[in-house]
């Protein structure tokens, strides 16, 4: 079948180069209805065909393909963009023209299926076909896909498309795709080294895996594979370390949040919170109905999801603390095994209540744009989401800091922990303060819930696998210490990921526990231990 | 609005007849089927939904009539994702409700928790869940895919597909663990070299996926072409999943085929990055059957709600409930002992358009679909066996247990037949 079609390829190029744009059309036409008829070898072997053949004109229908818009029609087994415009009812255009073909039911046209492996033929054609586009960043992403290939064949193409580039970024991925393309030629070997030095300068993951298997060839060309490799190695080790040194950052931008309501509920109340974490469930649902509203009545707001929902998850949040600290927990104050049996029950309702009225199941809160994809820092692989993760986990700090020292509300709250009966004899309301600490607590724990909601399961529950950990965080920290909650969280974090590489993800957080226990042993009031008179009171 | 207050009267129907259940002793005028899901706790997430099933399919019979003559009753506990509570509830069911038959569980250590039970007081149980396999007993029907019915054709297609190096990714607990150890060694059999295969455990609702998908694509970037192979168990995959994403990792590079991710899971994720990745079940929403289609469009009409989907564990508890009803009218009793040797044998229509049959092993057949997910949330067909497969409770590809067959029918009459040493016991269950 292969050999069949590759024999009608050449033909068809021998026939392309000299007759007139209309019997290119229609040569084109074949090319593409072949991709309708038969199965994913077929589809492959057909897209092969089209790359070869080199007529950009083929971009539309390959991209359709792509997308899962390309339909045969069953009628004449014409290959046809297809886009549903109402239920069952499609709009139809001619894959090469781009014409309107008029309306078609669902059950007139058949769509054409895809698999991984055509949808790697997909992006080579693509990457090959649009190569010589006028806009720069589809040459960019066209010299990306010709780089993952590496074909050989693609060597002459490349030639005349390097000679042709102007933007320097994308012929930097144009040599590179050459040199790729050269190494894995029957070129001699100069030739060969030389690509394979361009290779290693570019260095990163991907030269590691073009060299890796030439690394095993016998003579001057794997020679210098091996050493460019051991070069690259050296330097990817040491961005290993930055790495993880960023991911132990981003874990523990994770605590913080996750902690810093409860370093305020129980760090400087003194209540042992355990609804806590379903404060955070609370905050990551109010995000799921703001996109759900969103979604439904005003979805060019989507990307501003996120800043809606924070002061609404403060509030909800804050809101249902102050309804808890007045309903419960004021009259357990100084009884803190009450008040763990009290808030623990009180965390089982909310989570049932939750799970009663949205349903059990997990609900879908989007990213918005700038909350996705990554971006290569050096040898660093940075994720938007997490980046601002950690931005906003330390502006969440930064506030709170401001807020408890610069701010008459911090002063009395200071006062009221420190030592209550002198603050109420100086004329401060001690229950007032009381409800909005802890309120306040409860609010921020709402906005992680926001946070959180971006790279966890929302969930009932959601808050449950963040409560020891935040525990853990405000214990190591020191209780009663925002600093300690802040350097607790990121030691933990980066601690985390340094030993998961080497322990696996299971005993790095066991032997994380037990360190935290020796710690607990050496210095029981944490890192940042308070003194003065407000811990023996 | 209106969904919520269907709900809730929902609810207050499940809760009342609960009641009724637990409270009258009107044994012979109703047939008692025993749910035992766990409609709160961690696993309440998966499970609500087959209790669900299991009244929608209850009211369907009902309303043909019932079995026997007589109307089926549901009686509801909820074991609350706790797993002792499993057995105690199990008793209740049996000994205090007076249940026929009981349809439940979904976790490995549940199912564990509520064997001893079955069997002191000899009843029946039909499992509905992927399993890791190396069980047979009397008392249980399992129609959930064995390992055989899911992982091993799964690593087929991929190897199929030019797959050389493996990631084994998993949760920390039983299932993940022996069917990574089947696979194993079934990919060693297959000339895979050591280095070639990366073993990873985490633990439950794992959310900080970084380290492991950075260690994945490091692990995939060698030239081999490289697949992970996912038994993450439910809560951990919605950031498993966006962490790939985030990472830019391209199923068309490295796919991820995962045997716990179905269309439930699927439910709280936007789709649209994780086009290609594959999952390996013996049903999907998308199978094209007159069946499927009315199923699906009893279980719409049922839940009140046109985006619920359907999923592999449900359509096992549709084939499971639908054996037990012939069985029973095959016997002509509810009685349990008639029952277990009547469901040998028995076949119903599944819902991908072929039968299934009950196996002398208590394991059934099915076809085994490889489906990839789709921007819509559902997967599509990308292939499946040419026919049915039996599901083998002990896998030829473990050592100890591969002497091993099960065969409830006299004479036989056993769970851990060794066939090597000729007698009935040869390995214990772990």
């Amino acid at each position: 079948m292969r050999f069949v079609l590759s024999a009608f390829v050449a033909l068809l190029v021998s026939a392309l180069t000299g007759i007139a744009p209309a019997a290119a059309q229609t040569d084109l036409r074949a090319l593409i209805n072949a991709l309708g008829a038969g199965g994913f070898p077929e589809i492959e072997a057909g897209l092969r065909a089209i790359t070869q053949a080199g007529d950009s004109a083929a971009v539309p229908a390959v991209t359709a393909l792509g997308e899962g818009d390309l339909y045969v029609r069953t009628s004449d087994s014409q290959v046809v963009i297809a886009i549903e415009r109402a239920r069952g009812q499609f709009a139809l255009t001619d894959a090469v023209t781009g014409e309107s073909l008029g309306e078609a039911a669902e059950a007139e046209i058949e769509r054409i299926r895809l698999n991984n492996r055509v949808r790697r033929a997909i992006r080579d054609t693509l990457g090959a076909l649009t190569l010589m586009s006028d806009n720069p960043a589809t040459r960019l992403a066209a010299a990306q896909a010709v780089l993952r290939t590496g074909d050989s064949e693609q060597i002459p193409l490349l030639d005349t498309a390097i000679a042709q580039e102007t933007d320097a970024r994308v012929l930097a991925v144009m040599n590179a795709a050459r040199a790729v393309a050269i190494v894995r030629s029957d070129r001699p070997d100069e030739e060969k080294i030389e690509a394979i030095n361009l290779i290693a300068e570019r260095g990163g993951r991907d030269a590691v895996s073009i060299l890796g298997p030439i690394a095993n060839i016998e003579g001057p060309v794997g020679d210098a594979a091996s050493a460019a490799l051991a070069g690259i190695e050296n330097t990817q080790r040491l961005w290993a370390a930055g790495q993880n040194v960023w991911y132990g950052l981003s874990l523990g931008s994770v605590l913080l949040l996750a902690a810093i309501g409860l370093a305020i509920t129980f760090g400087v109340m003194g209540v042992i919170n355990m609804a806590h974490g379903e404060m955070v469930m609370i905050g990551a649902y109010t995000t799921f109905v703001v996109q759900e509203i969103i979604r439904t009545q005003a979805p060019w707001l989507f990307d501003w999801s996120l800043a809606i929902a924070i002061p609404l998850a403060f509030l909800v949040a804050g809101t249902i603390g102050v309804a808890i600290e007045r309903g419960i927990i004021r009259f357990l104050y100084g009884r803190p095994l009450e008040t763990l049996l009290a808030t623990w029950g009180l965390s089982l309702i909310l989570q049932q209540a939750v799970r009663t009225y949205f349903g059990p199941t997990n609900k879908q809160v989007g990213n918005p744009s700038w909350m996705s994809g990554s971006f290569e820092l050096g040898g660093l692989t940075i994720a938007y989401g997490r980046m601002w993760i950690i931005v906003f986990a330390l502006a969440v700090f930064a506030g709170l800091m401001i807020l408890m020292r610069a701010t008459s509300f911090g002063l009395r709250m200071r006062a009221v922990t420190q030592n209550r009966k002198m603050a109420s004899a100086m004329g401060i309301r001690t229950p007032w303060i009381d409800a909005m600490t802890f309120g306040l607590g409860s609010g921020i724990a709402g906005m992680a819930g926001v946070a959180l909601s971006q790279i966890d399961n929302v969930s009932p529950n959601l808050g449950q696998s963040y409560i020891i950990d935040s525990f853990m965080v405000v214990v190591f920290g020191g209780v009663g210490n925002l600093w300690g909650t802040l350097v607790g969280a990121f030691t933990l974090g980066i601690a985390n990921k340094f030993l998961e590489p080497y322990a696996g993800a299971v005993l790095g957080k066991i032997l994380v526990l037990v360190l935290i226990i020796l710690f607990i042993q050496r210095r029981p009031r944490g890192l940042f231990a308070l003194k003065g008179r407000a811990v023996e009171a | 609005m209106f969904s919520i207050h269907r709900k809730l009267l929902g609810l207050t129907a499940a809760g009342a007849m609960m009641a009724a259940g637990l409270g009258t002793a009107e044994a012979q005028e109703t047939i008692k089927v025993g749910i035992l899901h766990s409609l709160s706790g961690t696993m309440a997430i998966s499970e609500t939904t087959l209790k669900d099933v299991m009244l929608m399919l209850i009211e369907e019979q009902n309303a043909r009539g019932g079995l026997l003559g007589r109307q089926l009753e549901a009686v509801v506990v909820d074991p609350a994702s706790d797993w002792p509570l499993f057995a105690e509830k199990a008793r209740e069911l049996i000994s205090v409700a007076g249940v026929d038959v009981v349809f439940g569980c979904w976790t490995s250590v549940s199912r564990k928790s509520v064997l001893p039970v079955f069997e002191e007081l000899n009843s029946i149980l039909f499992y509905p869940v992927q399993y890791e396999g190396e069980e047979s007993q009397r008392n249980v029907f399992y129609t959930g895919a064995a390992p055989n019915q899911q992982a091993i054709p799964a690593v087929d297609y991929l190897m199929a597909e030019g797959i050389e190096r493996w990631v084994l990714a998993g949760t920390d607990y039983v299932y993940p663990r022996t069917t990574n150890k089947i696979l194993e060694a079934y990919l060693l059999d297959h000339g895979v070299a050591p280095e070639d295969i990366m073993i990873n455990y985490t633990p439950f609702g794992h959310s900080d996926w970084q380290t492991i998908v950075s260690e994945i694509v490091a692990f995939g970037s060698t030239g081999k072409p490289t697949a992970v192979v996912s038994t993450i168990n439910g809560d951990a995959n919605v950031p498993f999943y966006k962490e790939l994403a985030n990472a830019g990792v391209d199923a068309a590079d490295i796919p991820v085929i995962a045997f716990s991710v179905g269309e439930e899971e699927l439910a709280g994720l936007d789709t649209a990055p994780l086009v290609g990745h594959l999952a390996a079940w013996n049903y999907f929403q998308s199978v094209d059957t007159p069946e499927n289609e009315a199923f699906i469009e009893t279980w719409h009409e049922f839940i009140g709600n046109a985006e619920r989907v359907t999923n592999d564990p449900m359509e096992a508890h549709y084939i499971g409930f639908n054996m037990w009803v012939q069985a029973v009218e095959k016997a002509g009793t509810t009685d349990p002992d008639a029952v277990i040797d009547a469901l040998v044998g028995v076949s119903v229509p599944n819902l991908t358009g072929g039968y299934s049959t009950m196996m002398p092993n208590h394991h059934i057949t099915k076809p085994v679909l490889i489906g990839e997910i789709q921007d819509d949330g559902q997967f599509e067909v990308v292939w499946e066996t040419p026919g049915l497969v039996v599901g083998d409770e002990w896998s030829d590809f473990l050592p100890e247990s591969a002497p091993l067959i099960a065969d409830w029918r006299p004479p036989m009459l056993c769970g851990n037949f060794n066939t090597v040493t000729g007698t009935c016991g040869g390995a214990s269950t772990p």
